[in-house]
């Protein structure tokens, strides 16, 4: 969804800043970075000062001088990545919209996943057992899998008398 | 099939489930309790001893000429750590301040000061400087790794660490007067 | 004096819920009905002494007592009356009064309903929103006192600790020292001073402490052994109403952030956000399960399970807003009740699991499942994601935690983690909600579902090759359309059978056929409603997500923007003094669609000068195909480049609030009071054959 909206986005951009780099070209020989450009990054940061805003809607002076300084660093060239590395260089990984794919983070990625995994799991194990004795009857499969639970059971208890 | 399914058996919860809830409970509690904790400590305090640390400088403010600052290199002498932005108004009513304090010491030889730029942007940061006179030594807090340290809670905070690296005071707020700093750094040189 | 009134008042209180704790538990003990009904008495006792230690708190709000600290910080001269009361929420210490009455009004509420066969329920009922409501007594009495003034020594200074922060109390820090009155107040955070945040958190709160009674009911049921589903019979409607409230309150929420933070859009899957959303998918997935312990007996370890997590994701939630721990636009600064808070959610996690755990044997299910497609294990499925959606979030919010004690790195979750787990999840859920209304109790196969479906399915697809052709290529968008047309031609379908069935049989029309098939069966058809809702908010969803653009630039005056077939034209900007001391900078601008004018519209930003703060205030058109939303960034009087303006098209967006008005509707069909008498569930007759038991069918 994201990929779409960004792609969406920066095409966007890429028209709007077509637009703008036409309207100012007579006055300004270097082309300014639109603000849609710049946006489309501060959009992917958060502000490191305030608390869970993202840069590109944050109202404060300090993060109106940080979209100058992407709007700068884009002026000279400077990719996607490029500026992201010097925000989290600058400021820490907590500018980053989602923890960097390293180390510890990566449980953030996997734990979820597995927790699911598990409780489809369960819950197809409980639905199993519950629906067994309903279906043993019409299934040769489920027949067979009581069956070896009564094998199980006659084990178990022949492993007690053994003690 | 017989009439006792395995779901009417009267089980408790095995014991290998117990485990891992209680573990999995009393680990999430301890997390949290251990984050309170961090959350509820203020800024170090006065009597710790505070951790090396270095941080860059930006060029034209390096000390001694030189480009990193290193806090171990400056054992003996008064350290002032200044935590401001150019972003932050009450910086700007002390930063007149800071520097005659400066140029009052920079003589002496026995005081450092250091300014740590909390997340800011170096154009902007230097035009703060530049437009305040400074000429102590600054650079940028990368990644806030510094005020990490020193658990600030805004700007500005400033420091005074003595000739052992024991924090002996620490000033929450803009100074009001040239005075007010000199009356924290000279006891300080006894 | 009145402050000192208000203080004792709520000690008194505090020591009342005390008591009655303690005077349950004794009762209990001793089997001695009078001093149950002594607790219970004295818990009728706290809502109106609550009430008057609040009554109090309000009359200094609105009278400017400055010298009173929590009127000092939420209030000032020049604010309107009726904020001056809202400003009771507006901070911390006086929500947690606000918290404490609204408890006691729910405590009093529960207390006063017939206790007959509920006996032995009543005591540990009271214990445990005693327990509850004493404990958020005790945070005021002990660490945030509204009522706590400010004092100057005899030289007239402010007295103040080592840090500089002003010493509070009710008593005098040193001899001879006098009330400071401080001329004028702090004022409310403006971003408080929106309709919509003045009704939010009330919504919440109530949500969050209706929720304490289905867990007291539930703790009640596990101490007693009472293990049947009588608890859940009890507190069906509280749940609903509970249910009702707490999604109020995230409607709400999201209007105001839309309105009010100029972001947009209006979830930032902010911490404190899902911190209020947890509960709310453990309270839905609860509302789902029940139906099943009611209709089949099963899964009463799972519905214990839901609203011990319920009750603890309230706590968790209040408490990382209110603790420090998380920071965030919505967190209370930062306090000294979080370790108490962190005791007291301790204790009750301990307490409830342990409880649970112990009776985990006696709460094994009664009958089979006898199909993987029935009802009730379609309903299991609907709990697991919800329960997925839970994981998402809750590791989500935890995550930083970890990271920072672990790595001492800060690392921020933000939307694109959240959007990408917790789509899928959603996705499937609306298949589930498509599927299984059509599906019946104890058994279905692929067979009768594949016959009951596939009119739909079709309609469904057919109306998605459609908009295929007519209005969007966007993968995700058309999976999304589907699924919502799916799930609303099945419920429609749903409604259209039934009403018809009975009308052929009853010889109704149409519409009084439909209005007593609605009449007949509340809360299936409630939840109808609910799902149909759902879908509408579902397309304003997909329709903010998938479809958003937005760009920005500079302007003069008199030239424009343009954004997906709207031209924006920036008329003028003026500047001006507005209500309660706010300075005002308005710009008009003026839409068109192609040549046609559509109408101004007023972005401004209003600058709070006391609190030096600046809220940005879109101005939005709104139609069913889409939002216009228009947000002025920045503007230099000085510069000629004239005014920054942020524009949106939000499409579809409008289907959310739609839906989230029907949600409301819906929900308030299902937990409507039944007039007549309470039909025996199929539970309850079988328990009748089975133990024997008297169970009479009026409830």
């Amino acid at each position: 969804m994201t990929m779409k909206r960004l792609f969406g986005t920066s095409i966007l951009a890429l028209l709007a800043a077509a637009f703008f780099t036409g309207l100012v070209l007579a006055q300004q020989p270097v082309p300014t970075p639109s603000d849609d450009q710049v946006n489309h990054i501060a959009h992917q940061l958060y502000c490191p000062v305030c608390e869970n805003t993202p840069l590109d809607v944050c109202p404060t002076e300090a993060c109106r001088q940080w979209r100058d300084l992407i709007r700068q660093q884009l002026a000279q060239g400077w990719t996607e990545d490029q500026i992201k590395q010097y925000f989290v260089q600058q400021y820490g990984v907590r500018v980053l919209a989602e923890p960097p794919q390293s180390g510890l983070n990566w449980l953030i990625y996997i734990l979820p996943p597995l927790i699911i995994l598990a409780g489809a799991f369960i819950l197809f194990r409980a639905l199993r057992t519950w629906t067994r004795p309903a279906s043993a009857s019409a299934a040769v499969g489920a027949n067979e899998s009581a069956a070896q639970d009564e094998y199980v059971a006659r084990l178990e208890e022949e492993l007690k008398k053994r003690k | 099939m017989t009439g006792t399914t395995p779901n009417t058996a009267r089980r408790a919860v095995p014991l290998w489930a117990q485990i891992i809830i209680w573990v999995s409970l009393l680990g999430l509690l301890v997390m949290v309790a251990i984050e309170l904790n961090h959350s509820q400590q203020g800024q170090v305090a006065r009597g710790d001893r505070i951790g090396n640390f270095t941080m860059p400088l930006f060029s034209g403010f390096e000390l001694n000429g030189q480009g990193q600052f290193n806090l171990a290199d400056y054992h003996g002498k008064v350290v002032m750590v200044n935590f401001w932005a150019s972003w932050c108004k009450p910086c700007e009513q002390e930063a007149p301040d800071l520097e005659q304090a400066w140029q009052f010491y920079q003589g002496d030889g026995r005081v450092v000061f250091v300014g740590a730029d909390y997340v800011d942007t170096e154009p902007e940061a230097r035009a703060y400087l530049a437009k305040f006179g400074i000429t102590f030594a600054n650079g940028p807090d990368l990644g806030t790794r510094v005020s990490q340290l020193f658990r600030i809670k805004g700007v500005p905070e400033t420091y005074f660490i003595d000739r052992q690296g024991i924090l002996q005071y620490a000033q929450i707020g803009p100074f009001e007067s040239v005075d007010e700093i000199k009356s924290i750094i000279d006891p300080l040189l006894k | 004096m009145i402050a000192e009134f208000g203080y004792g008042v709520i000690t008194v209180a505090f020591l009342v819920a005390l008591y009655s704790v303690g005077a349950a538990i004794y009762g209990e003990q001793t089997k001695s009905a009078g001093w149950v009904e002594s607790a219970r008495r004295a818990m009728l006792l706290l809502w109106p002494l609550i009430s008057l230690s609040a009554a109090s708190l309000i009359y200094l709000l609105v009278t400017n007592h400055f010298e009173v600290s929590f009127v000092y910080e939420v209030t000032s001269r020049e604010m309107p009356t009726y904020l001056k009361i809202t400003a009771w929420w507006g901070g911390q210490s006086g929500s947690l009064v606000f918290w404490s009455w609204l408890m006691a009004a729910f405590a009093s509420l529960v207390t006063l309903r017939k206790w007959d066969r509920d006996r032995e329920f009543l005591p540990w009922v009271i214990v445990v929103t005693s327990i509850t409501t004493a404990f958020f007594l005790g945070l005021v009495v002990f660490y945030q006192n509204p009522f706590a003034f400010f004092w100057q020594g005899p030289d007239g200074k402010l007295i103040t600790d080592a840090a500089g922060n002003a010493i509070k109390g009710m008593l005098a820090p040193v001899a001879g020292a006098s009330l400071a009155i401080p001329a004028d107040g702090n004022g409310l955070n403006p971003l408080l001073r929106h309709p919509g945040m003045i009704i939010h958190p009330p919504m919440l709160y109530l949500g969050f402490v209706s929720f304490v009674i289905p867990y007291a009911f539930a703790i009640a049921a596990l101490i007693t052994g009472r293990t049947d589903d009588r608890w859940i019979r009890i507190t069906r409607r509280w749940t609903l109403w509970a249910w009702l409230f707490l999604s109020c309150g995230l409607v709400l929420g999201s209007r105001w952030a839309y309105d009010v933070l100029g972001w947009g859009g209006f979830w930032g899957w902010d911490p404190v956000e899902i911190a209020a959303l947890m509960p709310w998918l453990t309270g839905t997935a609860f509302l789902h399960s029940v139906m099943i312990q009611e209709k089949r007996g099963l899964l009463k370890q799972w519905n214990m399970l839901l609203i011990i997590l319920t009750y603890s994701l309230v706590i968790f939630g209040t408490f990382l807003t209110r603790s420090g721990v998380l920071s965030s636009v919505h967190a209370f600064a930062q306090s000294a009740i979080g370790p108490v808070f962190f005791a007291f959610i301790g204790i009750t996690l301990v307490g409830s699991v342990a409880l649970l755990i112990y009776r985990w044997p006696e709460l094994r299910g009664e009958t089979e499942m006898k199909s993987m497609l029935s009802r009730e294990a379609l309903f299991l499925l609907n709990n697991l994601l919800f329960m997925s959606v839970l994981v998402v979030c809750f590791w989500g919010v935890v995550f930083p935690i970890i990271s920072q004690l672990f790595t001492g790195q800060t690392v921020t979750v933000g939307p694109p983690f959240y959007q990408t787990a917790v789509a899928p999840l959603f996705a499937a859920l609306m298949l589930l909600m498509g599927v299984a209304p059509l599906s019946a109790w104890g058994h279905s196969s692929l067979k009768t579902l594949g016959r009951a479906i596939w009119k739909s399915a079709a309609a469904a697809l057919l109306l998605t090759v459609l908009l295929f052709f007519t209005y969007t290529a966007n993968a995700i968008a058309l999976a999304g359309f589907f699924l919502v047309a799916l799930v609303l031609f099945v419920t429609v379908q749903e409604f259209w059978r039934a009403t018809f069935a009975r009308m052929r049989a009853q010889a109704e029309n149409f519409f009084t056929a439909f209005w007593r098939l609605v009449g007949r069966d509340r809360r299936r058809y409630g939840g109808y409603i609910i799902h149909i809702s759902m879908m509408l908010m579902a397309i304003g969803i997909l329709g903010i997500n998938v479809f958003q653009v937005q760009t920005q630039g500079t302007v003069p005056i008199n030239s424009s923007l343009s954004l997906s077939g709207y031209t924006v034209k920036y008329d003028s900007i003026a500047q001006f003094p507005g209500p309660d001391g706010r300075q005002v900078t308005r710009a008009v601008v003026s839409v068109y669609q192609g040549n046609a004018y559509l109408g101004d519209l007023y972005p401004r930003i209003d600058y709070y000068s006391d609190q030096q703060q600046s809220m940005t205030i879109p101005g939005q058109r709104s139609t069913l195909k889409d939002d216009l939303y228009i947000i002025l960034v920045d503007w230099q009087p000085t510069s000629a480049n004239g005014a920054t303006f942020k524009i949106f098209v939000n499409p579809l967006v409008n289907w959310l609030w739609i839906g989230a008005i029907l949600f409301l509707f819906g929900i308030i069909i299902a937990a409507w009071p039944e007039r007549d008498a309470e039909r025996v569930p199929a539970r309850t007759r079988r328990l009748q054959q089975t133990d024997g038991k008297q169970t009479s069918a009026a409830d």
